[in-house]
Formats: structure tokens, C-alpha cells, sequence
């Protein structure tokens, strides 16, 4: 008994050993990527404004994307021909950070493989975590947050090992990520320890890490929302004979395209709407099991409601005429924000039936 | 651009049509500039219901539905904590005729909360009912004919085969029905659509909130809802009078609760020892014996936090637990007046609870006359020790309890009408018993301590027989099994609407001038998706095995733009780039 006991202590000290490092690794990832996009800004992109202006007539309405997919068959298949929908911007994805620089290129490359090592001894002070209090690691914020960005950094590499264009999110995630292990390091820290019984349900389980899941995505969604904004200023700004600032074209000409911009975001917060969905449905189970009601307004129902309607707004909004583009972003943007605020701001500043996780 | 020698100028009328109708391969009402025409009453109402149901409005309506729910998460509402509200409207006197006017306490059942919400369900049903009619309709009849040009489709192929134009058309419609298109052939062409399970699903999500609402409302209406404390050894049986406390819905009927009954054998706590949670249950579990019915066998059962009873549709959650220390009461002669197991309640999470010795009946003072005793009595199951700081527990567990009793006589107050809180004591028609020293009389009790009255009024007596409480909600709800089903049916109708593409293809293969066979192939889907390209691409790589591509150089179109795709996945991949799970939700209908 004693011996477990020590075994425990042990491994919840690994745990947090892992946890710093994996900060530390995090912020070298951080310098990477601030290396490479200075040594991208060197680059003379210029492609975003050749399209919106001078060359903007010449911009055809038809491009030809080879179906490059898949690698072997490239030869065989058609073309087809695609056609943009009528009414969008016809203007090409900037080169990402590295601004399409070698050396860019280079730092690019060891800050994503940075943040692979980071995730890997981040995700090991999950596990250790676990097992030293051989539950699921999710029972207080500390081990919410720490396992949030772990989840986030982690759906970030998925995305990126399907050859996804999304390295250019590689900086400010991984900013937020330090800012989210420094805030639990060290004003959210609990010692590892049992749970009381009314957080003792598989229904929490499920409940909890899908959460966890969908704020980590969302998260990603609103970061291609926020920039879906700035792209889309500056490419209006541009289609409109202005000049934007130098700094904002270095950064803003690497990004992909308004239209890329926004379809990612709605594909990622449409694919986790359902799953969001679900959440509200198991902690609604799990509330009938403790305590008699499925649905009592109790303020973390009330906020994960907030929040589950008002990504059903921005869904329809995308669908309704008018509201297209910027007014769903910010719709968007204010979901996310109340998804925020139910996980800090509920957790610290209301009391509720949720509030005995030890903040 | 191989040209095809239809009707073109027509045709390509006909095209933006078609391309436009892109957005109606979804049921989506369109949206109409709400032309007021002077039509009268009957034409108001009909521009009143167009808007009430046209997505703008419901957009608005669900944003207005999320704002709504804000106020009830931060001010105290009545439905979820009535003692806060209380302390809340003591503490904002300014405050709280403005929040009662508003209904802030309560929101959920609020005049205008209630309006937002069924507004949104007005329209919702206004909405479902043309959108199923109309995806009736489009289920009934078939795809739509090719367009004129099919190079002015999001997605166009073409390629020059020595195949014979019908056997290309056969082979294509073949092909497609076997990838479970709805295909047929039309004229030179073969249209085909897919995907209509994406509007069924959306239909049914929508359906299904419907359903849900109603389960909400019956769950409300028919609940009832009520809590008891028991004492170890005590029981309870599921009538009216037998609550410490009752809320039931409008409908709500006496007749309706369950019949059965249980008795509390012993309650169960354990705590952790050490550790930055030292105190904190580890084991919290109330032993009873139930009975259904009147006259049913006794079973055993252990209750715990996520483990209430069941018992038909009833069921009994341990919400809370305590201490009853058990004491008796003499008069001046000896004789018992009072003896009992007192409740008090918890005011830490160490169980320092507080409560009052009432002795209503039974006690004569040292006169003979009849008169009532109070007692404020405030317990600890751990006491830190005799002068280690105030009398504040220091474990939950009773590992060394402690009954400090101050105590009174007089009238209780009890005949007075007025309900009366058992946990607190009325001083103000009761004089103190005195001490030495003319103060209130106060003592500290171990287990088998007995504390004496002044003047031969008596004495009391903390027996060390120490019992527990527990107490439970007992609550039965119905719709929860519809709230459960409409919630399953609505998350797969999302799935369906957001994962599953609509989408139409054309096959047209007609002889050219050269007496060569052109094969043309078109994608339409509810906007640019990457996925289409790459499916007709399938397709057209499968119907080219039957109809292999001519000798010459085809003369399809080329890039005539190679700058703006230097990597050619460029165009392309970020419209794919989402999570992988997002393998492909629809777009909203971009036009
Ligand atoms: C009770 C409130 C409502 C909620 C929570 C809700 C939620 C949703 C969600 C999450 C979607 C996205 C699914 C998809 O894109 O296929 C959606 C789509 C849709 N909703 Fe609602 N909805 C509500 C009320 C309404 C009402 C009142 C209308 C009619 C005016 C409506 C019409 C539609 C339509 C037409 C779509 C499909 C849009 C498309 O085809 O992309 N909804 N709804």
C-alpha cells in the first residue's frame, strides 16, 4: 500500500518533470518559427496583389488543378477542369511562412519537428499523470489544460501528416500552448489525487475528454477564423487599389487565400459540431445519473447550451444570403468565445454544481 | 474547349440556371426581398409568416436564443437554488425590482425567454413541412436533364474515344447505378444525382429538435420532485406527507407517485486520510431495504452518488449526509421526556454541523408545570481538542465527536402557525438557563456525557449510540426516454446533413465531326468542394477502361494559366485541409 503510494508520488513527479520539458521544447519550436517567418519575409511573394490588381484581369476564371492524388495513377486520370464558384475572389494560397525561402523553409521544418518532440513529452506527462492517479487524467483544470494542448498540438500534426496546408498555424499555436502550460503550471496546479465519488462515472469519461477534444479543434477553427478575417481585409483592400502596411502584407501574403481560410474553418468546426453535440447529450446522461435531472440550467449546461447554439448559428448563418463571409466569422469567433468562457470563466467565477473539480 | 453541337444559344441560359441551381440542392428556402405589396390583412400575414420563416429570421432567432441563456448563468435563479436567490435579493435591494420585473430569476420560465423559443419552433415547423414536401418532390422525380454546355459546370472532364457514343452512354449509366446513383438515360447524355440523404438527414435533425422540446415540456410539466432526510434506522414511504420538501410540474397528480417505500440501515463514509484532499469521501454509500408496493418482499440496495435506486418510474439519489446525535432529556424527577436521534446539518466539508434540540411535549419543570425546552446544538465528529482553537471540525469522520448544547426554556413558538425552520431555534419567547456566573449555560459532551439543568430542571444526556443521516431527492420525470431518442435521431440526422455531400454528375457522349466519339463529363455540387473533382475523376478513369481514350492528342482544355500554380495541389488542398474526420461536411449552399 505504502509502496503504490510512493510509486504514485513518483510518477506524478515524472509527470510534471515532462510537462516543463515539454515547455521547454515548446519555446524552442517558438524561436523556430519565428525564424522562419523572418527569413520568409525575404521573399518576394507579391502573388496575392498580382491577382487582385494589375494582373487581375488577366486572372482566368478557370483553373486546371492535375489530379495529383494519390501519387501512382497521376498519369492516367483526366483533368478535369475546375471552376470557382461565382462571386469568390479567384486568388492563389500564399506560400506559408517560410514565404517559399530555403532557410524559411529549413527553420519551418525544425520547429515542426520541435513540436513534435513537445507533443510526444507532453503527451508522456499525460500519461504518467494518469496512472499516477489511475484514473483519466481530467479531474481538475490542471490536468484539463495540460491535456487541451495536448490534444490541440496533436490534432495540428494529424492535420499535418495528411499533407494538409496548415504549418502556417505552427506560431501562434504553439504560443498558445506556452501560455496555456504557463497558466496551468502555475496558478492551476493540483497534486494528484482520487476524485470524489459524484465525478466518478464512465459517462464522465466520455463527457470530459470529448470536451476537452472540441475545444482543442475548435480552438483551431477560430485561429483559421481570426485570420480568415485579416486575409480577407487585406485581399479587399488590395481588389480596392488600396496599400496595406508592409508588415501586414509580409505576414498576411503568406497565408492561404480568404476562401482557403474560411473553408478550413467551417470544415473543422462543422466536423466537430456533431461531436459537440454529442458531449452536451453524454453530460446530460451523466447529470441523470447524479442527480436526478438531465437538464437543470445549472451555469456549465447553460454555457455548453451558449455555445452548441451558437454553432447551429454560424451553421446557418453559412447558409443563409447576407450572412456569408465576415458575419458568420464573427459569429464563429463569438461561439468559440463562449466556449472559452464555460471552461475558464465558469469553472473560476461561478459557483455551481460543476465547481467541486478543484478548479 | 470541345464544343458540342447542341442547342448553344439557349443553352446557355439554360446553364446559369442550372449552375444556379446549385444552392437548390439543398431545400433551403430561398430568400425573397419581401415585396409589401398593398394586399391587406391576408397579405401581411403571409409576409409576417414568410419572415417568421425564412433562414435570416431563424438565424436570428438562434442567436437571440443564445444571448437568452447568458443572464440565468450568472444571476441566481430560482428553479436551481432558491436560498441564494433569497441572499441575492437581501444583498441588491436596488437591483432587484428591475431583475424582478425582467424575470432574471427566472429565466428559463421567463415571458420572453419562453417567447424566443417558441418563435424559433414556429418557424422550425413552418420550415420543415414546404422543405419535406419539396424533398418529396425532388425524391419523386429524376435527376436533372444535362445542361447545354457542360464545360461551364464546377467540374468538367472530356476526352476523344473510339467507342461507340450509346455503348459509352450504357456503360456510364451502368456505372453510376452501381455507385448507387439515381441515374437515367436522357437524349445523349446521362444524368444522375446522389446524396439525398443529406437532406433527409437535416430534415430529420430538425424533427428531432421538435421532439426533444416536446420531451423537455412533458418532462417539466409531469415531474415531480421532492428530498427527505433520514436518519439511520428510519424509513420513508413515497406519499405526500412523508417530503421534507416538494416541487412538482402543472400537471403533476398525486395519484402519480410510485408506490414504495425504504428504510436507511446505515449510512457508509469513508474519507482519505492524507493527501491535499484529506477529508474528501472516498466511499459514500446509504445501505436501505426497499419495498415496492404495500405489501412486497424487502429487498437490499446501496445508493451512492451516480447510483440512484430505481424503482418503477421513480428514482431515489443520496444528495447529502450528516450526523444525528441521539440524546435524551430528563425532568427534574428523572423521568424521560424526550429521547431521540436530532438531525443537524453540515456547515463545512469537515461536517461542523448546527442544529436545535426541540422538546415540545413531555416536560414538566421542577414545579410540575408544563413547559418547553430548546436546545442549540452544534456538533463536531472530530474535534481538534480541548483548547486547540474553536470548535470547528477536523475530519468528517466521527473519530472524536464532540455535542456542544447551550440551553433554553420557555415556549417554542411552535403553536404559533407559523412554519418553523427545525434546524434553528426561536429565542425570542425563551429564557436562558443560567450558570454560576449568570451567563447562558454552555457545555461541551463526549459520548455518555450528560449536562445538567440549574436548579434541579433536569438534564441531558448525549447518548454514545451517535447515528448518521442521509438525505435523498427522490424525483420521477417522464419523456426521458424521448428526450434520449430524439437526441440519438437528431445527431445522426446531423452526421448525415453535415458529412454527406448532394451532388450531380452528366455523362454526354455524342459522335463528333470527325467521327470520332467526345465524352464529356460534369460535377455539380452545393458549391466548389475538392472532393467532387476528384470523384468525377474516379468516375471518369472507371468509364474510360470501357471506352479508352483515341490515339490523338485530346484536346481538352488546357491551363491556361500555369503561374497561379506553381505547386498544383495548391489550388486546391486547403479547401481540404480540415481535421480528418471532416472527411467531407457539405458547404453551406454558397451560390
Ligand atoms: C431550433 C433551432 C435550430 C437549430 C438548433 C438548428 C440547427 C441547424 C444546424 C446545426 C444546421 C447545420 C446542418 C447543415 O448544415 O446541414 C442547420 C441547417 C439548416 N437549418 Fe436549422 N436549426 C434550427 C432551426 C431552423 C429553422 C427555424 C429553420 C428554417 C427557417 C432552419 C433551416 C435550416 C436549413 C434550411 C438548413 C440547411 C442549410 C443547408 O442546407 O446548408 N433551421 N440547422
Amino acid at each position: 500500500m505504502t509502496l503504490a503510494a510512493a510509486t504514485n508520488e513518483n510518477l506524478a513527479n515524472i509527470s510534471n518533470v515532462l510537462v516543463y520539458s515539454s515547455m521547454a521544447v515548446y519555446t524552442l519550436a517558438f524561436l523556430a518559427h519565428i525564424a522562419e517567418w523572418v527569413f520568409g519575409s525575404r521573399s518576394k511573394v507579391g502573388r496575392t496583389a498580382a491577382a487582385l490588381t494589375g494582373g487581375a484581369a488577366a486572372a482566368p476564371a478557370v483553373q486546371v488543378t492535375a489530379k495529383a492524388k494519390g501519387g501512382t495513377a497521376v498519369l492516367d486520370r483526366p483533368k478535369v477542369v475546375t471552376r470557382s464558384a461565382a462571386g469568390t475572389r479567384d486568388v492563389p494560397d500564399g506560400p506559408g511562412a517560410d514565404g517559399g525561402t530555403e532557410q524559411g523553409d529549413i527553420y519551418g521544418r525544425i520547429a515542426v519537428s520541435l513540436t513534435i518532440v513537445g507533443f510526444l513529452v507532453e503527451a508522456g506527462g499525460v500519461v504518467t499523470r494518469a496512472m499516477s492517479v489511475q484514473r483519466a487524467p481530467w479531474g481538475n483544470m490542471y490536468e484539463f489544460s495540460v491535456t487541451f494542448s495536448t490534444v490541440a498540438v496533436g490534432a495540428y500534426l494529424v492535420l499535418l501528416a495528411l499533407k494538409k496546408n496548415v504549418r502556417w498555424i505552427g506560431l501562434i499555436l504553439v504560443t498558445t500552448v506556452l501560455l496555456d502550460l504557463g497558466v496551468a503550471t502555475t496558478w492551476l496546479y493540483t497534486d494528484s489525487d482520487q476524485l470524489v465519488p459524484a465525478l466518478d462515472s464512465y459517462w464522465l469519461w466520455i463527457h470530459v475528454s470529448t470536451a476537452i477534444f472540441c475545444g482543442a479543434v475548435f480552438y483551431l477553427g477560430a485561429v483559421g477564423t481570426l485570420l480568415y478575417l485579416f486575409r480577407d481585409s487585406y485581399e479587399n483592400k488590395l481588389a480596392n487599389g488600396g496599400k496595406p502596411g508592409s508588415f501586414a502584407t509580409s505576414v498576411l501574403e503568406r497565408l492561404p487565400s480568404a476562401a482557403s481560410l474560411d473553408k478550413l474553418s467551417y470544415r473543422i468546426n462543422a466536423a466537430v459540431f456533431p461531436l459537440w453535440t454529442f458531449t452536451i447529450i453524454a453530460g446530460a446522461i451523466w447529470a441523470g445519473d447524479a442527480w436526478g435531472r438531465y437538464w437543470g440550467w445549472d451555469p456549465k449546461e447553460v454555457w455548453s447550451f451558449v455555445t452548441w447554439v451558437a454553432y447551429a448559428a454560424y451553421l446557418h448563418a453559412r447558409a443563409t444570403a447576407g450572412w456569408k463571409g465576415r458575419k458568420a466569422a464573427y459569429l464563429a469567433l463569438f461561439a468559440f468565445a463562449t466556449w472559452l468562457w464555460n471552461y475558464y470563466g465558469v469553472n473560476i467565477f461561478i459557483t455551481g454544481k460543476h465547481s467541486y473539480a478543484g478548479v | 474547349m470541345s464544343k458540342t453541337e447542341t442547342d448553344a444559344t439557349s443553352g446557355a441560359d439554360a446553364d446559369e440556371r442550372e449552375l444556379a441551381a446549385g444552392a437548390q440542392l439543398s431545400t433551403a428556402p430561398k430568400e425573397e426581398a419581401p415585396s409589401v405589396a398593398s394586399i391587406g390583412v391576408i397579405g401581411w400575414l403571409r409576409w409576417f409568416w414568410r419572415q417568421l420563416t425564412s433562414m435570416r429570421v431563424a438565424l436570428i432567432l438562434l442567436f437571440l436564443l443564445s444571448l437568452g441563456s447568458i443572464p440565468g448563468s450568472l444571476i441566481p435563479q430560482n428553479s436551481v437554488d432558491e436560498l441564494k436567490v433569497q441572499d441575492f435579493k437581501a444583498a441588491h435591494t436596488t437591483l432587484t425590482p428591475i431583475y424582478e420585473k425582467l424575470q432574471l430569476f427566472d429565466v428559463y420560465s421567463s415571458v420572453w425567454f419562453s417567447a424566443i423559443y417558441l418563435l424559433l419552433f414556429i418557424s422550425l415547423i413552418g420550415c420543415i413541412v414546404p422543405r419535406t414536401w419539396q424533398f418529396v418532390g425532388q425524391l419523386r422525380s429524376r435527376a436533372p436533364r444535362a445542361p447545354g454546355r457542360l464545360d461551364r459546370m464546377p467540374a468538367y472532364t472530356t476526352w476523344h474515344t473510339e467507342a461507340d457514343p450509346e455503348d459509352v452512354r450504357a456503360a456510364g449509366l451502368a456505372m453510376l447505378r452501381k455507385r448507387r446513383f439515381r441515374a437515367h438515360a436522357d437524349g445523349d447524355a446521362v444524368a444522375a444525382e446522389k446524396g439525398y440523404l443529406r437532406e433527409a438527414g437535416n430534415l430529420l435533425f430538425h424533427v428531432s429538435l421538435i421532439v426533444m422540446l416536446v420531451a423537455f415540456a412533458t418532462g417539466t410539466l409531469f415531474k415531480s420532485e421532492g428530498g427527505k432526510l433520514v436518519v439511520e434506522g428510519d424509513g420513508f414511504a413515497n406519499h405526500l406527507t412523508q417530503y421534507d420538501d416538494f416541487k412538482s410540474g402543472s400537471f403533476f397528480d398525486t395519484d402519480d407517485l410510485d408506490p414504495f417505500s425504504f428504510s436507511l440501515d446505515r449510512f457508509e463514509g469513508r474519507y482519505a486520510q492524507s493527501g491535499p484532499e484529506r477529508g474528501t469521501p472516498r466511499v459514500y454509500k446509504a445501505h436501505v431495504s426497499w419495498t415496492k408496493g404495500t405489501d412486497g418482499t424487502e429487498r437490499k440496495a446501496e445508493i451512492e452518488v451516480n447510483r440512484p435506486l430505481e424503482v418503477d418510474g421513480t428514482k431515489v439519489y443520496l444528495i447529502g449526509h450528516g450526523y444525528a446525535p441521539v440524546v435524551t432529556v430528563r425532568d427534574g424527577k428523572g423521568k424521560v421526556s424526550y429521547k431521540g436521534a436530532v438531525p443537524l446539518l453540515p456547515i463545512d466539508s469537515n461536517s461542523t454541523s448546527t442544529g436545535a434540540i426541540k422538546v415540545a411535549d413531555g416536560y414538566r419543570d421542577k414545579d410540575g408545570k408544563k413547559e418547553q425546552l430548546g436546545f442549540n446544538a452544534f456538533f463536531v465528529p472530530t474535534f481538534a481538542g480541548e483548547g486547540k482553537g474553536e470548535m470547528f471540525s477536523q475530519f468528517p469522520a466521527p473519530n472524536f465527536p464532540v455535542l456542544a448544547l447551550s440551553a433554553y426554556h420557555g415556549s417554542l413558538g411552535i403553536d404559533s402557525g407559523l412554519p418553523q425552520n427545525v434546524y434553528q431555534l426561536d429565542t425570542s419567547k425563551m429564557k436562558k438557563f443560567e450558570d454560576k456566573d449568570g451567563e447562558l449555560l454552555k457545555q461541551r459532551l463526549l459520548p455518555g456525557e450528560t449536562m445538567k439543568l440549574p436548579n434541579g430542571a433536569g438534564s441531558v444526556t448525549f447518548e454514545k449510540d451517535l447515528k448518521e443521516w442521509a438525505s435523498f431527492q427522490v424525483s420521477h420525470q417522464s419523456g426521458n426516454g424521448l428526450a434520449l431518442g430524439g437526441a440519438i435521431l437528431a445527431l445522426s440526422g446531423l452526421v448525415a446533413s453535415l458529412f454527406i455531400q448532394r451532388r450531380r454528375v452528366w455523362i454526354r457522349a455524342t459522335e463528333g465531326p470527325d467521327g470520332v466519339t467526345v465524352v464529356e463529363m460534369a460535377g455539380l455540387g452545393r458549391s466548389e468542394s475538392a472532393k467532387l473533382p476528384e470523384e468525377l475523376a474516379d468516375l471518369a478513369v472507371t468509364l474510360n477502361a470501357t471506352a479508352p481514350t483515341a490515339a490523338e492528342a485530346e484536346p481538352a482544355a488546357e491551363p491556361s494559366e500555369a503561374t497561379a500554380l506553381d505547386s498544383p495541389e495548391s489550388a486546391e488542398d486547403p479547401a481540404e485541409s480540415a481535421e480528418e474526420a471532416a472527411d467531407h461536411p457539405a458547404e453551406g449552399a454558397e451560390k
